[in-house]
């Protein structure tokens, strides 16, 4: 039997199961949030989300609009301050986030502050760092999920918003970024992509069902780098499906976009 | 031993992070614990001044101080520096009325899940606002700086990237192991607005659910305005000092606002009204309609209370507070 399933459902799904019990995540609102918390209602129930605007380990009722608002400290073992959030990922305690941005470049470097135009008068502004450079400088395992575009793509972001492995190499640690940091794996709806360990460059690890390699070169500003062994992406199961459409999103705010 | 410095970003900085300078302020300001209680607009008026520098509590809409946003637009504050630490609804209204021309941007222009704002993008792509980059743990870091008294904080973010070549900080070497740390500069704003839950009318306040940084900013700013919820009594404060966040002597105007966070949401009280957010949004798509919108929702109201009547009163607030307890979703 073929379970349907869109691409953003499979996206959530297989970037959920990254996130292992008793582990520590950082996170945004939208689709990251929707993975963590389908994590939390399969596999992981102690799975510690925490929050920028100060919630430490709540127990989402519902996704939450804003990381500042009600259901983002439902539950919470705590609520706190911003700073107290950072300095965790900063002393190490924080295993995963989970980033977006307007463009992603060969290195996993992030933009999330503009396209076009100058910094003093730009064609299209976005909101800035937020939290996401501290997320991206300090987490242990930097995680992208987005859709697979050659605009969004890009061989080098026109604003490095969020550092990722800079110039590859060994750029990201010259820079003074903490050691072991970095990207770990991108989550797109045709690919789960990682960085090969020296050149730091993004290569295809497996495909999604339906799509081929091709289709992921095809809609990707650069050349990938593609693993020894590409394998097929394990689609959602039904368990996984039930729980993200019945518990995580009944609303369909996400996984309806 | 002398601390060498790598690279410094080529960001403005928009205030004074010299402490002693804010040590001579903070020696002159008055320590009484004296009623403070006023009405909005006395307070805004006082405080509140063009060209001053603003950071306002609370997260994104979640516990800031709309009420007071409206209120600077009435007003017709201009040229004011804003402190864009997840600014969102907040900076979606003073967008509106181009109340500040440099703005220290850490999130702005977007409201997360809900979207960007058409009028905040189109205010910040005029080029007619001076910005200064930032990480939202800069914010917090600089605000710490200022609270502790001291010029900079280190920290290790921003390293390597755009967002430090774009922002005020330094990069330099620790004394102590030669690492690379990126200084974060003293904020110390002219005025905080912060809207809390509790105050009594000297300032002692409560506040219930997330901080972000408004102990800090409380502590960095040099006037404070506090709007809240509801005016307690200085008794119930003493009977439960362990409940107080910012003490009275760090703030200057208290104003009894009740849902002075509508259209946010404010933990324990009122859920967000998502379908006026929404609206809001919408009628920012064309500059003709958001003008007659704000006249309606803003200039032609006299305070919050007649904004919040016209855009369902009591019913909404109702409403609001059965989805902020998630009793909705049991009596479905």
């Amino acid at each position: 039997m073929t379970t349907n399933y869109n691409p953003m459902e499979l996206m959530i799904c297989v970037a959920s199961r990254e996130l292992e019990d008793g582990s520590t995540l950082a996170v945004g609102t939208g689709a990251p949030c929707a993975a963590a918390m389908l994590a939390q209602k399969l596999n992981s129930p102690n799975l510690a989300i925490m929050f920028e605007a100060g919630s430490v380990s709540p127990q989402l009722p519902e996704m939450p609009i804003s990381v500042g608002d009600s259901r983002a400290s439902y539950k919470a073992v705590m609520v706190s301050t911003m700073g107290a959030i950072m300095e965790t990922c900063s002393r190490g305690y924080v295993d995963y986030t989970f980033l977006g941005g307007a463009q992603i470049d060969m290195y996993g470097n992030l933009n999330s502050t503009y396209i076009g135009g100058t910094h003093q008068k730009p064609k299209v502004r976005f909101p800035g760092s937020g939290g996401a450079n501290d997320f991206g400088s300090f987490c242990w395992k930097m995680m992208v999920l987005t859709v697979q575009d050659a605009r969004r793509f890009v061989e080098k972001c026109e604003f490095i918003t969020t550092p990722g492995w800079l110039r590859g190499g060994n750029s990201r640690y010259e820079a003074g970024l903490p050691e072991g940091t970095g990207p770990y794996k991108v989550f797109t709806n045709m690919a789960v992509m990682d960085f090969e360990q020296e050149s730091r460059r993004m290569r295809i690890i497996s495909i999604n069902p339906g799509y081929s390699i091709k289709d992921v070169q095809d809609n990707c500003g650069f050349e990938l780098f593609k693993a020894p062994k590409i394998t097929e992406t394990q689609p959602p199961t039904e368990i996984e499906l039930k729980i993200l459409r019945e518990e995580v999103d009944p609303h369909r705010y996400v996984i309806g976009r | 031993m002398k601390m060498n410095i790598i690279k410094k970003g080529k960001g403005e900085l928009f205030t004074d992070p010299d402490p002693d300078h804010a040590r001579a302020f903070f020696q002159k300001k008055s320590r009484k614990m004296v009623n403070k209680a006023m009405t909005l607009p006395k307070a805004i008026e006082t405080f509140v001044h063009d060209g001053d520098y603003l950071a306002m509590g609370g997260f994104g809409g979640n516990r800031s101080p709309i009420a007071a946003c409206h209120e600077i637009l009435r007003q017709g504050r201009k040229h004011m520096g804003l402190a864009g630490h997840t600014t969102t609804h907040e900076f979606e209204i003073l967008s509106a009325g181009e109340v500040f021309d440099q703005v220290d941007a850490a999130y702005i222009v977007g409201l997360e899940a809900r979207g960007l704002s058409p009028c905040a993008r189109r205010y910040m792509q005029t080029g007619k606002v001076k910005v200064t980059e930032w990480t939202n743990y800069c914010i917090s870091a600089r605000l710490r700086a200022a609270a502790m008294g001291v010029p900079f904080v280190p920290t290790r973010n921003l390293l390597g990237t755009d967002t430090f070549e774009y922002s005020g900080s330094i990069i330099v070497e620790c004394p102590y192991t030669g690492k690379k740390l990126a200084l974060q500069p003293a904020l110390y704003p002219d005025v905080a607005i912060i809207h809390v839950h509790e105050s009594d009318v000297y300032g002692n306040c409560r506040i219930r659910g997330i901080l972000k940084s408004d102990n800090d900013l409380a502590r960095a700013a040099k006037r404070t305005i506090i709007t809240c919820e509801r005016l307690i009594s200085n008794e119930e404060i003493r009977r439960d000092p362990s409940e107080t966040t910012i003490p009275y002597f760090l703030v200057d105007a208290v104003c009894e606002v009740p849902y002075g966070n509508y259209p946010g949401n404010m933990v324990y009280e009122y859920f967000s009204d998502e379908e006026h957010l929404r609206e809001w949004l919408k009628a920012e798509e064309d500059p003709v309609a958001f003008k007659e919108f704000l006249q309606k929702n803003i200039y032609d109201c006299k305070d919050h209370h007649e904004y919040i009547n016209k855009n369902g009163g009591m019913e909404k607030l109702l409403k609001l507070r059965t989805i902020e307890y998630l009793l909705h979703k049991e009596a479905d």
